[in-house]
């Protein structure tokens, strides 16, 4: 029987009621007294001299307040960026500047010129048209190898080239590495594309600057993953304002995916110029501006080797990535490709030489940062891809030479600097086996080409690290910020609990199942327990979600802060009913003294913290209230396995998934239902990147995937119902709900599967030249590999 | 500027706009029904869905004059009289079919005019019905499944939580 309530319960979720009713409050639902409304101005060339940015004339436009260019931001800073990776040689990255709005020049098509202020939106944008540009068109460089070759352009005149960085890693384990290439029985090479995404939160960014004369306090809304971030960014590194001077909200935010994680020009922009004109600015960005201003995803080029001994064991892994990082260098750009990416290249694999080479490359695109996953989904990829092209070299079953090489004693040191505290590889795959129905493979590819079709079926596992993170292992790693999280759990006179977390929910459904936690650990109803979320001034300073981390990391400091509570609780028990507080025990939110019938209510407790008539006042403070900080002692290890089956049109090289199942190992669930949906929503965009998406610039830098017309975004009828499975559970080991989180599995775990299953189609028909193809798997594509 | 007058939920409504206005505009700015969203600018993602008339539109697709004596239905006008969640609204957060909420109005008002034309739908014509309906969340799974259970059908056997 399923539990109705605390942990391991799926009660509905409370937050649906607002958004189900047209109730929500996102930040483009919130207007202020006074508003004006900012368009900005932004490149249509890639790169380019500014030469000269003419306002008189737009500046007398009806309705325009004030025009800002680059130079009203001269005295201001830059937008920071919050990680430096160190080369290879030790040397630190080359950190450009990124100005709020363009500075000298213009560096991708929707670079920030011009800030236009006025009464209405449509004046705004009316007056944008009577800006005269002077812009000295430069040749642009957008493809990442040509970037880094000598007499390349630059994309920054002050760099030496467009290498941010060349990073060795292991860099000491190198030559070992290629000394095991020489001695391989056998080596797999492959050449691959991890696809630039757009993330498209369905909800476009959206910035509300505020600034009150009277305390001299700023308050920006925006469309944040993580308000205290942005606040410490923005405050401290770009506008100069003390935190204790600015807020930061984040109210209902419409999805985020990472790319709602960085900092971005537009909040500067709208909280500096309400600061300088007295009223608020607000900034709605539309679906093309954010094609072209939000921080891309992916775009990596890779060479992946794999060394096999006589018995297929795996030897050693050798892969050489060039990673975009766009124009300039997003907040947490510089950590994608290296410690989220190179530490995950074991995968699940006892492999025990592995070296990893990444050159991160500006060019005259859009940043590139943190799309679901992360790294991790551009290792999973290439290392499930090499393996199953290994597999067919070899001809033995691919899923025998992955189980062969499972990792199977934990915990377990990885030659790349993680260690996986546990999981269980040999479970998830035979989870999987069973809900995929693998035995009925064969019946429905025969049924398949009775209709025509080809069908594969394709199989990768996946781990991941989670619960970000250590602070102080990021901080070895170049990590410009802490990565803890924060709870103050607040009791209330009667008995109610307000719960300020520095995670976010925008979509997770943290309002739902947080309080599940707590319930559980008190054994009272879980409506009594409120999450407030996404207000700088309501809750201590928080890390903010992402990196599957809000119930490892945010979860676990509410742990904290709710045993503390009990501890206080408890003493105040133990006085009302003249007992030692060793004594007490919690239980159906009662205190009970143990081996008595003698218990006290929780709302009697609550009511004595705050009316301390009969109370210990000699030995503790009046009020219920604890602040937990919690920092992990090491990331999570989620991991799992997944199954697609595609049938293949040979005549048009159409794919359409069949089936999807994946079985993950997420560690103790709080709520299933919030992790299957998790899961799905991770599957549909992995499917989105194998199949459908890709962003696409010319030669000359030009955006052609600039908007839903051409950008190709999973629909419904693109999808098929997904089979998922979270009952392999080995717990984490060292947070305290023994959870590793489960947002960014889905996205992490299915393109490799879907790649695998097309591959396996064409080889069914015997079109077994085809060793690869990049996504997205297009019928132009997967047609013109089968007919090469 | 000219004035437009339609009946928005029920009531009447009426407001100054600009030729260039927007239903959607004149539903979130004039009337502040703040639940119709904007995700796109090319008519593709569903998010401004509201119901003109009886049918389906894209309220970013159609200007606010042309709505001129109109009977316009927004997410706001759509619950049980007694505020309570109506069938489709219900569905939806039985089965989990809605995660950031920011799709969720349109999601609602297409399956609403889905059932009104095709009362038991396969799944296939509610995935194809879903065409101009984009979310970014569920990856579909639980907003196909809470619309068969809004039509009556039995849901239970479809794979997964």
């Amino acid at each position: 029987m399923p539990k109705d309530h605390g942990i391991g319960a799926s009660p509905k979720r409370r937050e649906d009621l607002r958004f189900l009713t047209g109730n929500g409050n996102y930040t483009d639902d919130i207007n202020l007294y006074g508003q004006t409304y900012v368009h900005f101005l932004r490149s249509d060339v890639a790169h380019g001299r500014l030469n000269k940015v003419d306002t008189a004339a737009a500046a007398a436009m009806p309705g325009v307040v004030r025009i800002f260019t680059g130079a009203d931001f001269a005295g201001v800073g830059g937008l920071p960026c919050g990680w430096q990776v160190t080369d290879k040689h030790g040397q630190p990255m080359q950190e450009p500047g990124h100005p709020v709005l363009a500075q000298g020049k213009v560096r991708h098509v929707g670079d920030p010129i011009a800030a236009i202020v006025a009464e209405t939106y449509e004046q705004a944008r009316d007056a944008a048209e009577a800006i005269v540009l002077d812009i000295e068109e430069l040749p642009a460089v957008i493809d990442m190898k040509a970037a880094v070759k000598d007499g390349a352009p630059k994309v920054h005149d002050e760099l030496t080239s467009n290498l941010c960085y060349d990073w060795g890693f292991v860099e000491e384990n190198k030559a070992a590495v290629d000394e095991a290439f020489k001695s391989a029985a056998h080596v797999t090479t492959l050449e691959l594309v991890n696809n630039r995404l757009v993330a498209n939160p369905m909800e476009p960014r959206v910035a509300v600057g505020d600034y009150n004369r009277s305390t001299d306090e700023s308050t920006l809304y925006t469309t944040s993953q993580n308000p205290h971030v942005i606040r410490l960014l923005m405050g401290a590194f770009v506008l100069g304002i003390p935190e204790h001077k600015l807020r930061v909200v984040a109210p209902d935010v419409g999805g985020g995916f990472g790319t709602k994680i960085f900092h971005y020009a537009e909040e500067a922009f709208c909280t500096f110029a309400a600061r300088q004109l007295k009223r608020p600015v607000k900034w709605t960005s539309t679906r093309s501006e954010a094609f072209m201003s939000d921080a891309h995803g992916r775009d990596h080029v890779t060479k992946i080797e794999l060394a096999l001994d006589k018995d297929n064991n795996f030897t050693a892994l050798r892969t050489e990535t060039y990673a975009n990082m766009g124009a300039y260098l997003s907040t947490f750009a510089p950590s994608v490709p290296t410690w989220l990416h190179g530490t995950l290249m074991a995968g699940n694999y006892r492999t025990p030489l592995i070296y990893v080479n990444v050159k991160a490359v500006f060019t005259n695109t859009v940043p590139v940062d943190a799309y679901r996953g992360a790294g991790r989904p551009e290792a999973t990829y290439q290392l499930e891809r090499v393996i199953d092209k290994a597999a067919r070299e070899l001809g033995v079953d691919p899923i025998k030479l992955r189980r062969q090489n499972f990792i199977t004693q934990f915990p377990y040191a990885t030659p790349v600097a993680v260690e996986y505290d546990t999981g269980d590889y040999v479970a998830t795959m035979d989870k999987l086996e069973q809900i995929a129905d693998l035995s009925g493979f064969a019946a429905r590819r025969k049924a398949s080409e009775a209709k025509g079709k080809l069908r594969g079926l394709g199989v990768n596992c996946y781990i991941e690290a989670c619960g970000i993170a250590p602070s102080n292992l990021v901080g070895q790693l170049g990590a410009r910020a802490g990565l803890y999280e924060s709870a103050t759990v607040r009791v209330n006179a009667t008995g109610s609990i307000s719960v300020m977390t520095g995670s976010h929910s925008h979509g997770q459904g943290h309002e739902t199942a947080f309080p599940q936690v707590i319930a559980e650990m008190l054994g009272i109803d879980e409506s009594m327990i409120e999450i407030v979320h996404g207000d700088t001034a309501k809750g201590p300073m928080g890390m903010g979600t992402y990196g599957s981390r809000s119930l490892a990391v945010g979860g676990s400091a509410m742990v904290r802060a709710t045993e503390k509570i009990i501890n206080k609780a408890k003493k105040i028990a133990a006085h009302l009913m003249e007992a030692s507080d060793a004594d007490i025990e919690v239980k159906d939110g009662k205190f009970h003294v143990a081996g008595t019938d003698k218990s006290v209510a929780w709302g009697d407790v609550t009511l004595a913290a705050y009316v301390p008539h009969n109370y210990p006042l000699e030995d503790i403070e009046p009020g219920l209230e604890e602040t937990a900080f919690y920092d992990p002692s090491n990331f999570t290890y989620p991991s799992g396995a997944y199954c697609c089956e595609v049938e293949v049109d040979p005549d048009t090289g159409r794919v359409t998934i069949e089936r999807f199942s994946a079985a993950d190992d997420f560690g103790n669930i709080i709520n299933p239902m919030i992790v299957s949906g998790q899961v799905h929503g991770g599957i549909g965009q992995g499917i989105g990147q194998a199949l459908l998406e890709g962003c696409v610039y010319d030669d000359n830098g030009q955006l052609l995937t600039g908007s839903y017309m051409d950008y190709a975004m999973p629909r419904a009828s693109d999808v098929p119902f997904y089979t998922v499975d979270h009952s392999c559970v080995t717990p984490c080991t060292h947070n305290p709900l023994g959870v590793k989180g489960c947002g960014e599995a889905g996205a992490i775990g299915s393109p490799p599967a879907v790649v695998n299953a097309v591959i396996d189609a064409l080889h069914s028909a015997g079109k077994t030249h085809v060793t690869h193809i990049d996504m997205p798997l297009s019928p132009n594509r997967v047609w013109a590999a089968m007919n090469a | 500027m000219v004035q437009v007058k339609m009946t928005v939920n029920g009531k009447a409504a009426s407001g100054d706009v600009e030729g260039r206005t927007l239903l959607v505009q004149f539903l979130r700015e004039n009337l502040h029904l703040t639940g119709t969203h904007v995700g796109c600018d090319t008519s593709q993602c569903g998010a401004c869905v509201v119901h003109v008339n009886g049918t389906a539109v894209k309220a970013c697709t159609m200007l606010a004059a042309e709505a001129e004596g109109a009977e316009v239905v927004t997410i706001e006008g759509v619950a049980n009289a007694d505020g309570s969640l109506n069938t489709v609204q219900q569905a939806f957060q039985d089965h989990h079919g809605l995660q950031c909420g920011f799709c969720t109005p349109g999601m609602v008002m297409t399956a609403t005019a889905l059932l009104k034309e095709n009362p038991n739908p396969t799944e296939a014509e509610i995935r194809d019905y879903l065409e101009g309906n984009i979310c970014r969340c569920t990856g579909y799974h639980n907003i196909v499944k809470a619309i068969m259970a809004a039509a009556g059908q039995d849901v239970s056997r479809i794979a997964a939580e």
